[in-house]
């Protein structure tokens, strides 16, 4: 067999495009690129591998999260983010929604947060209208960090949607969303659990030199000076 | 709740009615949006305009659609003009698609110097973004320019860009590990600070730079344990590192205590429920956990159970199944909540909490319980039924006598729909039960016969028709199966009547009065329209009609070879596409090419891996190996096989485990030697024993040495020793690694001619009584217990000493016994002061041994037991006491 299939890993490069999830899928679907780019033919070669890279993890990692999903009420994809070295290729991501799907979308999770088990992974999710929100994490992770995650997470958008959550809105701030998600984990790692700071630093709160106000907090005058700039966007395009 | 389902399914039809067109990627296009992406080379650049594009590229990724590395270049590249670009918004967007594109080393070069650039930035959202973005996408040449900036950027004053810096840590480490354990200092000032997810950060990042260094590591977190973090985030994982430090050392032979046990006590009063919980699962985890130990968690964990939240139920009903399955009587307060959970919305709860109470339900509860289940068993999905089934059939192994009530439960589940998987492992639950209860023998073969009147699955129907010819000639009507079996060869299709035909033909031979009756019916199966069916009709019908009137005999012998080479031996003859036929004599051959490779041997096993750890796999490994050679075929079936042990210490030059497998007259140690060093050849390798202890007792038989001791692999090398009867099977083993050892020459690769002989001191390895004796459940215990003949019943007192309580006591004597506790006697109700326990087991050679053994608990805790043994031999119930005695 072909050595860097076994351990895909080893190459830093490698393991360093696989972490970022589907990024790689930008450019590996011609064949003379896969040849002038090493890792981009590693990958391929590990999804070819048959037996799937079971990640071994000990109790004392820190806690990964594999993946962050956003779907809608049909099961189809508004925004996802996968952590998982295991599922790279967008059909195994695919296969996945759909089972995460099937499980839960008959149950109601429009209160609090309801969690099961699919695959030997915990499944955390929060429904609200026709957005469905998943945190997913390894079988042996602590449920209250992931839902700690989905908590922040789902406040995190709802602040930065200004309470309409529904799809449409989310697609409409679609940056917003991938940016939620961007500052709620990197590379796996929890990067931010608190939903207003995640919520400021997705809207680049203090990045112009003016004072930082959480979203929570702004006067009234603010609050409508920025649902009119939202609107005069949503008209715009 | 169905109201709304039907009102939320109506208004979403409506709306992807409508939805579509409101939706703002409606008719979205690759080629439309990269045309559109030529606004970022514009002089003037629209800000506004250009973050929608982006957003439209990034939304197209996500929706799994894939760019050629020519278009992802080329959107790069245009991207990186947008640096020109003031706007916060749009650099965020930039920050976050240039991570999406991930470009090639060449590539980053070119956004190498604007990201340099933000890394000094006055505006902290910048600075902490570029890290983000440039450690992501650098490789480890480019790592060294900016390694000063992120040290720097560690003990950064704001949060955001210390976290960034921090986070980026955790993934340069598999870039370039030696870079970043230069900053231990950087990361260890960021630990103290203020902000919660910083320090949690850091203290991940500082582990990891030191997990190698256990004294390290054992200094930080006895540091850590004394003052609690303000992060609850990074209080997990201090109970993470400790729960390892914990495993890492022994625990204090003195007084009893673990190490940190204090600490993980006090997490359990901690006001985050997350760390609460990770206290508890930590506790739960460690190894040989005692009951006085586990009640703090346990406790905790009960208080979750009522929670409204669904996670705190789930997580702590997942925990508390865990504590289940060893310590089913320390949770005998919490039945009461988990019964309340049965009804449970969310249904992964309810499964968890039935399976859980499956383990810790005591006899008398057992009625209740499935009255309870059969309600939810009707609307539940199959993988949860799945996980219910297979807890019942554990729970009717353990309570027997209930045998009648939960096979009743299985045979109505079993009529009930469901899917291939589960109808799988309802059959096979109850094969299981029919196999190892005797009396549920008739009730479950009645069950099965009539479950496959109606299977839609072939595999099952064949898998039942086969049991039944196996097991009911011996049952007590056998008639009664004919019917069954016979309605098949009519109904169903060719597979299924073949396998009806065998079992038909086991009937005949098997009892004598049937046989003419088979013989007319398998008369007609001899038209049959398929041609496996009308081979193996008229195969039997030909045996049966040799066999003696009078007699009774099976038909089908037992396979006589070993399965593994028998399957080797058969796929290198259809390899080998010669005209010759398969000849058995074959097996044996292969079997000792198998032994003489090591190489093959190790695939042929399956045997990669380094890690040498007492696990069940190994030993059915080790026992493969041992039933495959042929110089042991002559001692007979495997009596019991010990688990693994090391006889070297970690980290050495070689690394040898043994196995111990007891025959009827014999017992072999088996040791698995791997060499850990590449530059050396360990060649002639065997392993010299000599008895310290019971010289008078084993005769050595042989010894068979290793070729050569394999490279991450292991090789096998034997001594056997032949037992004397009727003394007391004690020994213990001095054990000598002998070799010819060969360097092998750096400069060409190859080893030298020369070796030189050259020996290792292994471990002692101990011979003990509990090596020939196995645990054997019985279903009747009082029956067999009548059976053995009372002269030679030995009865004894002992006393224990103080213990925590009986279940601590019991738990101590059967450990030392392993014998199997019978008819579930090995609960112990909450509070009891005395207790029975029936215990049962074979001594090598087959002969039965039953002890009664009666706890009683004094004042002061003090625990007296009374042990009565009776056995086919009197030597044997003598060594049993001896055993407890020595303990």
């Amino acid at each position: 067999p072909i050595p860097c299939s076994k351990s895909p890993t080893r190459d830093p490069r490698v393991r360093r495009s696989l972490r970022t999830g589907f990024s790689h899928r930008f450019g590996n679907n011609t064949h003379t690129s896969l040849t002038s780019h090493p890792s981009a033919s590693c990958i391929t070669e590990s999804k070819t591998n048959s037996s799937p890279q079971v990640h071994v993890f000990t109790m004392s990692e820190i806690p990964h999260i594999l993946s962050v999903l956003v779907l809608d009420a049909e099961g189809k994809r508004v925004a996802v983010k996968y952590y998982d070295e295991d599922m790279t290729t967008v059909a195994q991501q695919m296969a996945h929604e759909r089972n995460v799907f099937a499980k839960t979308s008959r149950n109601n999770a429009r209160g609090d947060a309801e969690i099961t088990l699919l695959d030997h992974h915990v499944l955390v999710y929060k429904f609200a209208s026709d957005l469905h929100f998943y945190v997913c994490g390894a079988e042996h992770e602590n449920e209250i960090i992931l839902a700690t995650v989905l908590t922040g997470f789902f406040d995190a958008v709802s602040l930065l949607l200004r309470g309409v959550m529904e799809k449409r809105t989310a697609l409409e701030n679609l940056d917003l969303v991938l940016l939620a998600i961007d500052e709620l984990i990197d590379g796996g790692v929890i990067l931010e659990t608190d939903a207003n700071v995640i919520a400021n630093r997705v809207s680049m709160r203090g990045a112009e030199g003016e004072q930082a106000t959480p979203l929570a907090e702004q006067t009234l005058s603010q609050a409508l000076a920025t649902a009119k700039e939202q609107i005069t966007r949503n008209l715009l395009r | 709740m169905t109201d709304g389902h039907a009102e939320s399914s109506k208004k979403r039809d409506e709306e992807s009615e409508e939805g579509l067109d409101f939706s703002p990627f409606w008719g979205i296009e690759k080629g439309a949006v990269l045309q559109e992406a030529r606004c970022f080379n514009e002089s003037q650049l629209d800000a506004r305009r250009c973050q929608q594009v982006i957003t439209k590229l990034l939304y197209l990724s996500n929706q799994g659609d894939s760019f050629t590395r020519v278009e992802a270049t080329e959107v790069f590249f245009s991207v990186t003009k947008l640096f020109q670009s003031n706007d916060s918004n749009l650099r965020r967007m930039v920050y976050l698609i240039i991570k999406e594109i991930c470009p090639s080393a060449d590539e980053v070069i070119i956004v190498t110097s604007s990201l340099m650039k933000d890394m000094n930035s006055k505006i902290d959202l910048y600075r902490s973004n570029a890290i983000r973005v440039l450690c992501n996408i650098t490789d480890a040449g480019l790592l060294g320019q900016i390694e000063r900036y992120l040290k720097q950027a560690v003990v950064d004053k704001n949060a955001t860009v210390s976290s960034a810096a921090l986070v980026s840590g955790h993934h340069l480490l598999q870039v370039n590990s030696e870079i970043v354990k230069r900053w231990s200092s950087e990361v260890q000032e960021a630990m103290s600070s203020k902000n919660p997810l910083v320090q949690y950060h850091a203290l991940g990042l500082l582990h990891r730079i030191k997990q190698n260094d256990r004294l390290a590591v054992s200094k930080l977190v006895t540091q850590l344990s004394r003052s609690p973090l303000r992060s609850s985030l990074a209080q997990c994982l201090v109970i993470r590192y400790v729960a390892q430090v914990i495993k890492d050392t022994k625990v204090d032979e003195v007084t009893g205590e673990r190490p940190f046990f204090d600490f993980l006590e006090s997490c359990l009063r901690h006001k985050s429920e997350t760390v609460i919980f990770e206290a508890a699962r930590v506790i739960i985890e460690l190894n040989e956990v005692t009951t006085r130990e586990l009640q703090p968690a346990v406790t905790v964990l009960q208080l979750f159970l009522s929670s409204s939240k669904p996670i705190l139920r789930f997580a702590a009903i997942r925990a508390l199944n865990k504590v289940a399955m060893n310590n089913p009587s320390s949770m005998t307060n919490c039945n009461i909540d988990m019964e309340s959970m049965i009804s449970d919305q969310n249904r992964s709860i309810a499964t968890l909490a039935i399976t859980t109470l499956l383990k810790t339900g005591k006899e008398s509860s057992i009625d209740r319980l499935m009255k309870q289940i059969s309600t939810f068993m009707s609307d539940i999905q199959d993988e949860f039924k799945v996980v219910v089934v297979e807890a019942i059939q554990e729970l009717c192994l353990k309570f027997p006598h209930k045998h009648r009530i939960l096979m009743n439960f299985l045979s109505n589940v079993l009529r009930e729909e469901g899917g291939f998987e589960y109808k799988k492992t309802i059959v096979d639950c109850i094969l299981c039960l029919v196999k190892s209860i005797p009396d549920a023998t008739e009730a479950g073969l009645t069950h099965l016969s009539e479950f496959i009147e109606d299977c839609e699955f072939t595999y099952l129907s064949s898998q039942v028709l086969h049991l039944l010819g196996e097991l009911g000639p011996s049952t007590a009507d056998p008639g009664k199966y004919i019917r069954y079996i016979y309605n098949r060869v009519i109904l169903e299709n060719a597979t299924i009547r073949a396998s009806a035909v065998c079992a038909l033909a086991n009937f005949g031979s098997c009892s004598v009065a049937l046989r003419d009756r088979v013989l007319t019916l398998l008369q007609r199966c001899l038209y049959d329209n398929d041609d496996e069916v009308r081979d193996r009709a008229a195969f039997f019908l030909s045996v049966l009609r040799t066999i003696p009137e009078t007699d009774s005999e099976c038909v089908e012998d037992p396979l006589i070879y070993p399965l593994a080479p028998l399957e080797a031996s058969l796929r290198q003859y259809l390899e080998n596409t010669g005209d010759s036929a398969f000849d058995l004599a074959v097996i044996n051959q292969i079997h000792n090419n198998i032994a003489s490779h090591p190489d093959m041997h190790a695939s042929s096993f399956d045997c990669p891996s380094m890690n040498i750890s007492s696990t069940k796999n190994d030993l059915r490994e080790s026992e493969n190996i041992i039933t495959s050679r042929g110089e042991f075929m002559s001692y007979g079936p495997i009596f019991k096989s010990c688990h693994a042990v090391d006889l070297t210490e970690a980290e050495t030059e070689y690394k040898v485990t043994c196995t111990k497998h007891t025959f009827k007259e014999h017992i072999v140690f088996h040791f698995m030697c791997s060499n850990t060093i590449e530059d050396q050849i360990l060649e002639n390798v065997s392993v010299v024993m000599d008895a310290i202890e019971g010289v008078e007792v084993f005769a050595k038989v042989s010894t068979i040495p290793l070729g050569t001791m394999p490279l991450g692999h292991f090789g096998s090398t034997f001594v056997s020793y032949k037992r004397a009867q009727g003394l007391h099977p004690v020994a213990k083993m001095a054990c000598t690694l002998k070799f010819t050892s060969k360097e092998i020459d750096p400069s060409s690769g190859e080893p030298e001619s020369e070796g030189y002989e050259d020996e290792y001191t292994l471990e002692d390895i101990d011979v003990t009584v509990t090596d020939f004796l196995t645990g054997n459940p019985l279903s009747a215990f009082r029956k067999v217990w009548d059976t053995l003949p009372i002269e030679n019943e030995k009865v004894g007192d002992y006393s224990l000493g103080t213990r925590e309580s009986l279940g601590e006591a019991l738990e101590a004597v059967v450990g030392i016994l392993g014998m199997a506790a019978c008819e579930g006697s090995e609960v112990i109700a909450p509070h009891a002061r005395s207790h029975t326990t029936l215990l049962s087991g074979f001594f090598v050679g087959g002969h039965s041994v039953l002890v009664q053994l009666n706890l009683g608990m004094g004042p002061s805790n003090s625990v007296a037991m009374k042990l009565i043994v009776r056995a086919e031999k009197p030597y044997i119930a003598d060594m049993i006491h001896t055993l407890v005695s020595e303990a």
